[in-house]
């Protein structure tokens, strides 16, 4: 008995001397993690070929201002003030003082060095623990020097990911659509952007109605819907061609597309005669499968990570609720059983939870359940927003808000927010123009 | 004696009848242009012709038409009977408060209705085409229930 308690302490005291900063993102974070964000260093030459080659005079200062923006927004990470660092840059990317660094504050540090070297950008960088004084993670890459952006989030992704066990979701783009105009007549176009905002681009001219925008897999195609020539279809984009080809020949609307999670089918609605069902595509073959065969509403389908299962959005009892089935369409089972209307159900990367949008008494909130309907927490209540999308980590939810228009109409603006599954951290995306309908694409590298 | 105690109960329900429906009137014709929450004015409608208006009106999360509606329709019927070259696009409409893609399907399910009650009034399936906008094209950008209810529509266009 003794001798367990003693091993048991042991342990204990083993794992406390050895144990690295850990960041707990499982909860709201009341006390955001200190880092030390030092800025990469570079030498004389590769500054002038920065000014040359991208017109930008410190390259390490403005990649490291990327990682500090990306931190502070998980919420999880206070980046400290830099004019409080006492070390320089090129020193403390080779041996930090970390009695200075803890002197300020910091836990954890971040340290790199940026050059180019044969037209190439070479990008190296550290994280250290600063209390245990220790080296915790260095990597290093090479990229084109057009990809700046992307070393920021980059080296956020695997900062993030040494902290807290988990994937990042930093290096990745948002596609949503782009909404101008009074509501009557909104102009609609799908734009894409990196996660942070930065690289906006405009993929349609706004010429035709575009809804709900969704990555593959491989985040090189889009699927969405599309009214041109007042056919209401769903289509299929190549990002770096802008190639557009329409899904399937069906006879009525085809809408509220998605991937299969191998990218090789899409699912999506069919709806004839005052009756929607989820239809399939293979992209190969061409050969459309129906999945469900009902009276009701069928629509909003998404697959689980697996695809083995979808859920979907039906009225068949009555009302709007969320339903899961198997991807050949039999075992179909009701999920939601709360007080309310359900929609929009996305199912987690992660595969264990579903995110929807449910209204009741005029509000409407973003939650989640585990996928057999039990564990309902809803995350955010507003006057109106819908149609959440996963980070890739399955840490955090993009969806999108309307603000209440007066009696006149004025005022109306839509926008992207973010909340993370822990139901905290909600913030407001920045976008130009207002903005609807996000789908956050899946890690660029990995 | 069985008799007067039947008629006796009958009056007592009609009664009843009458002071219940006084209530539920009170209460549906509170804001004047709604019945329940059915849009019954005339603020948004245009004409096909003189006396035929172009769009019908539902209820939240509904699809089935009014008396009021199917009153409409058979004006419609009527008249494209008489234009027989003229063919139409129904155009199928909800209001801002529902999911996007739910509310794409319930535009084309009211489309559907319009479109299935011509066609009991003798006008073929080939002379109607159906689109939804969900809750794209609201005809009046306000956000209250009178608004929404003016934008829970089916609206019949000429097509030619």
């Amino acid at each position: 008995m003794n001798l367990l308690r003693i091993l048991l302490l042991f342990f204990i005291l083993q794992l406390k001397a050895y144990a690295l900063i850990e960041v707990d993102i499982t909860r709201g974070n009341l006390s955001p993690l200190p880092i030390a964000v030092s800025p990469l260093s570079a030498n004389k030459d590769s500054l002038t070929k920065f000014e040359n080659i991208l017109k930008k005079k410190d390259l390490g200062s403005e990649i490291s201002l990327i990682v500090e923006n990306n931190l502070r927004l998980t919420g999880l990470f206070n980046p400290l003030k830099k004019d409080a660092f006492l070390q320089k840059p090129e020193i403390a990317h080779l041996k930090p003082r970390f009695e200075d660094w803890s002197l300020i504050k910091a836990q954890a540090l971040i340290t790199g060095k940026v050059e180019i070297i044969d037209e190439k950008l070479r990008v190296e960088f550290r994280l250290w623990d600063v209390l245990a004084a220790k080296e915790m993670l260095a990597l290093a890459f090479t990229t084109v020097p057009s990809n700046w952006r992307r070393v920021g989030h980059i080296i956020t992704d695997k900062v993030y990911e040494r902290l807290t066990g988990e994937k990042g979701y930093f290096d990745t783009r948002i596609i949503y659509v782009s909404e101008e105009g009074p509501k009557t007549k909104r102009i609609k176009k799908l734009a894409i952007m990196d996660q942070d905002g930065f690289n906006l681009k405009y993929l349609t001219l706004g010429n035709e109605l575009v809804l709900t925008p969704r990555f593959n897999p491989t985040n090189q195609m889009v699927t969405y819907l599309s009214y041109f020539r007042n056919l209401p279809r769903v289509y299929l984009l190549d990002i770096e061609t802008g190639i557009q080809e329409v899904v399937g020949d069906f006879p009525g609307m085809t809408f509220a597309p998605r991937f299969s999670p191998d990218g090789k089918k899409i699912i999506m609605s069919f709806a004839t005669g005052g009756n929607s069902d989820i239809y399939t595509m293979d992209l190969e073959n061409r050969v459309v499968e129906r999945i469900t065969n009902h009276s009701s509403i069928d629509t909003s389908p998404s697959y689980s990570p697996d695809g083995k299962y979808i859920c979907f959005n039906s009225d068949r009892s009555g009302y709007q609720q969320i339903y899961v089935m198997k991807s050949d369409g039999s075992n179909v089972k009701r999920i939601s059983f709360g007080k309310g209307l359900y929609g929009t159900p996305v199912w987690s990367p992660r595969g264990d939870l579903i995110a929807f949008t449910k209204l009741h008494k005029g509000k409407f909130y973003i939650g989640v359940m585990r996928t057999d309907g039990s564990g309902e927490r809803l995350l955010t209540e507003n006057y109106y927003q819908e149609a959440p999308s996963w980070s890739p980590n399955g840490r955090v939810l993009i969806f999108y808000r309307e603000t209440k228009t007066d009696e006149k109409g004025e005022g109306f603006s839509a926008k992207l927010w973010s909340i993370d599954l822990t139901g905290y951290n909600e913030r407001k995306v920045p976008t130009k123009t207002d903005a609807s309908d996000p789908s956050w694409s899946s890690l660029l590298s990995n | 004696m069985i008799l007067s105690k039947i008629l006796r109960n009958t009056l007592l329900v009609i009664v009843a009848g009458f002071i219940l429906s006084a209530c539920a009137t009170t209460k549906k014709a509170s804001t004047g242009q709604m019945q329940g929450d059915v849009y019954i004015g005339s603020d948004t409608v245009e004409y096909l012709a003189s006396g035929v208006p172009d769009r019908v009106f539902f209820a939240t999360n509904e699809s089935i038409l009014t008396t009021r509606s199917r009153d409409t329709l058979r004006k419609q019927a009527t008249w494209l009977r008489k234009n027989s070259d003229v063919n139409i696009v129904i155009e199928g409409h909800a209001d801002e408060r529902g999911t996007r893609e739910y509310n794409l399907a319930l535009g084309e399910r009211r489309a559907n209705a319009a479109k299935d009650y011509l066609m009991t009034y003798g006008i073929s399936a080939s002379r109607i085409s159906v689109i939804s906008y969900g809750k794209e094209r609201p005809v009046d950008s306000g956000s209250n229930p009178l608004a929404w209810s003016k934008n829970r529509r089916s609206v019949t266009v000429k097509a030619n």
